[in-house]
């Protein structure tokens, strides 16, 4: 499913608010139809990375492409490729699934009888129909993020951003969400997602992990374990976090 | 289009689901109108009052008489000597006391002057105020109808007529000011919490990195307000003409015209407050507390303007609700149109333009 193809481009990234840099010159590259993780602590400084990437804050310098448009001046273009669901549960929850759907699809343009079918088709899939005209708020948590990353994909964007998508949710549920993203990813989808789980981390094609700002390392999960000899993600991620206090 | 109207469908799911949003979006308007209406009133009925006629002729008669007549007074002591004023304020039940001088008639008709003495208890300054001028209103009155029976050369007579509101009916006063407030508070108050709930749930980030503009999100989720202040505008103009049968005397189309520009301004106001927090409870609480004491204190809704000392006076300029309150009063008590209210109007619109401004500016610096 990954190409060769750069659908993100990010070149001498730096966000500063004030005298603290959140990102300090990030350089990585995304592939699409891939699933990239983006690793690091609380703090490490994901969201501000995520929240350029999705064009919520401008950075201070550098380049950023996103399918090949510029975020500074292609803004509006980029909006309509990408999908994006934060760390916080972000469906309207007095509003039903039908009509959460309906609102966000209707937000991208989408037409009604687009609207209808694909509706249809997610609650035959995830086998919905009991609770399609359910206040959100009324549903068990777990169904929630579950339909939140429906509903940021309703619209089939080229790109999704998961800011956080699995924090504070219980194992069963973390599996088949990640069973949800290997499903949009076979698509063709690309996964941006960023966790703190470094289980988590074995799931994606490729991970950056990063501390303070900075990115210490990017690469595959079995070649970084192999890098670092060590037996899991885990571990290079606490290896990584030791070089860095050793420095 | 489409996509706006979709955004505008969803606002209305949570304002009809939610009933904290119903009751102070129907019920507050509502409850406060009759609250004001009937509770905080200026008027005063059958306030106790005591007459010293050291004349006892046919004209103190028929004063008296008038003045007990009127349902303002109700006589609660006849006095003869002056040493008793002391002692009936002092045991507080009457407010006034009226002093004739000593061959009151006899004066009036040889020289054309006579002296009535007005006494007011002034520990309740307002109270005394209302009640001299209210004597005075019927003294004057009869004085009037004297002139135009004899046939004596006119003479100038300080006479008060109490314009617009003949029976200076408080409740005349509070329903322009009542308006301003409500729609002030409501409009302001409603936004400012939708906009930023979106901001606590997370869902504005949504909205924001949707293809959706701005000025779409902001206009989506303010226009379901207009319509319903509109309704909050109307049923407050309804009750006040029905319950408490204040007139509109102007033009009604006008009337409602400049309460949907009060609306936007209230509502832009309470776009530029949710741009300044995050937080549901600071925005109602500076909604409210910022609010809602300068619309009552400053706009010269209950208190005159023209009283307060020369700083606050100043800072009345910029409380907006002053200058729909002034409109409203023109429209509905004075029936005067347009050309007196311009001005008025068009600092409204620069109120508003001053908020939206403000509010897309610092929109801009938080996206940075």
């Amino acid at each position: 499913m990954a190409t060769q193809e750069k659908v993100i481009k990010v070149i001498n990234l730096v966000k500063k608010f004030g005298s603290f840099v959140a990102n300090d010159h990030l350089t990585f590259d995304v592939f699409r139809g891939e699933i990239f993780g983006f690793l690091g602590a609380n703090g490490a400084g994901k969201t501000t990375a995520i929240r350029i990437l999705c064009g919520l804050s401008y950075p201070t310098s550098g380049e950023v492409t996103i399918d090949g448009l510029d975020i500074y001046r292609q803004r509006e273009q980029i909006k309509k490729r990408i999908g994006y669901m934060s760390q916080r549960f972000s469906l309207y929850d007095d509003l039903t699934l039908g009509e959460n759907i309906r609102f966000y699809a209707g937000v991208y343009g989408l037409s009604r009888e687009d609207i209808r079918q694909r509706t249809a088709a997610l609650v035959d899939k995830l086998e919905l129909h009991a609770i399609e005209k359910k206040l959100i708020r009324e549903l068990p948590p777990g169904w929630k993020q579950k339909l939140a990353f429906s509903v940021a994909t309703i619209h089939q964007p080229g790109i999704v951003f998961l800011d956080e998508p699995t924090s504070g949710v219980d194992p069963i549920t973390r599996r088949q969400f990640w069973e949800m993203i290997y499903d949009k990813a076979g698509e063709g989808m690309t996964v941006f997602v960023t966790t703190h789980y470094m289980d988590e981390a074995e799931y994606c094609g490729r991970v950056s992990i990063m501390s303070e700002g900075k990115i210490h390392a990017l690469d595959t999960p079995a070649q970084l374990i192999s890098k670092y000899n060590v037996r899991n993600m885990d571990e290079v991620f606490l290896r990584i976090a030791r070089n860095i206090e050793a420095v | 289009m489409n996509k706006f109207r979709g955004f505008v469908i969803k606002e209305f799911f949570h304002i009809f689901r939610d009933v904290r949003t119903m009751i102070i979006l129907f019920g507050m308007p509502v409850m406060q109108m009759l609250l004001f209406g009937y509770v905080i009133t200026n008027e005063i009925k059958e306030a106790k009052i005591a007459i010293l006629d050291h004349s006892r002729d046919h004209v103190t008669t028929e004063l008296s008489r008038r003045i007990v007549a009127s349902s303002y007074f109700q006589l609660a002591q006849v006095l003869d000597h002056d040493k008793e004023i002391l002692d009936v304020f002092r045991k507080g039940d009457v407010k006034e006391v009226i002093v004739f001088e000593a061959d009151f008639a006899e004066k009036l008709e040889k020289t054309g002057q006579a002296k009535v003495q007005i006494l007011g208890d002034a520990s309740e300054p307002n109270t005394a105020k209302i009640l001299v001028n209210y004597t005075t209103g019927i003294l004057m009155s009869y004085i009037q109808e004297l002139n135009t029976q004899t046939e004596l050369p006119l003479r100038i007579d300080p006479v008060t007529t109490m314009l617009y509101n003949p029976q200076m009916a408080g409740v005349y006063m509070f329903v322009p000011g009542t308006i301003a407030m409500l729609l002030m508070l409501i409009c302001a108050l409603m936004t400012s919490i939708s906009i930023t709930r979106e901001k606590e749930l997370g869902t504005m980030e949504l909205l924001l990195v949707s293809p959706l503009k701005a000025f779409q999100i902001i206009v989506g989720k303010v226009l379901p307000y207009v319509f319903l202040g509109f309704i909050n505008a109307v049923t407050i103009l309804l009750l006040g003409n029905f319950v408490f049968g204040v007139p509109i005397q102007g033009s009604v189309i006008l009337l409602l015209l400049e309460s949907i520009l009060f609306i936007i301004m209230s509502l832009s106001l309470g776009i530029l407050i949710s741009t300044l927090t995050n937080s549901q409870q600071i925005a109602m609480m500076v909604s409210m507390v910022a609010l809602m004491l300068p619309t009552i204190l400053l706009s010269g809704f209950i208190y005159p303007v023209e009283n307060m000392p020369k700083i606050l006076q100043y800072l009345c300029y910029i409380v907006p609700p002053k200058y729909f309150i002034i409109i409203v009063k023109n429209i509905m008590l004075k029936g005067t149109g347009m050309e007196y209210v311009w001005k008025e109007t068009l600092i409204i619109i620069g109120f508003t333009m001053v908020f939206l401004l403000l509010s897309i500016r610092k929109f801009k610096i938080r996206l940075a």
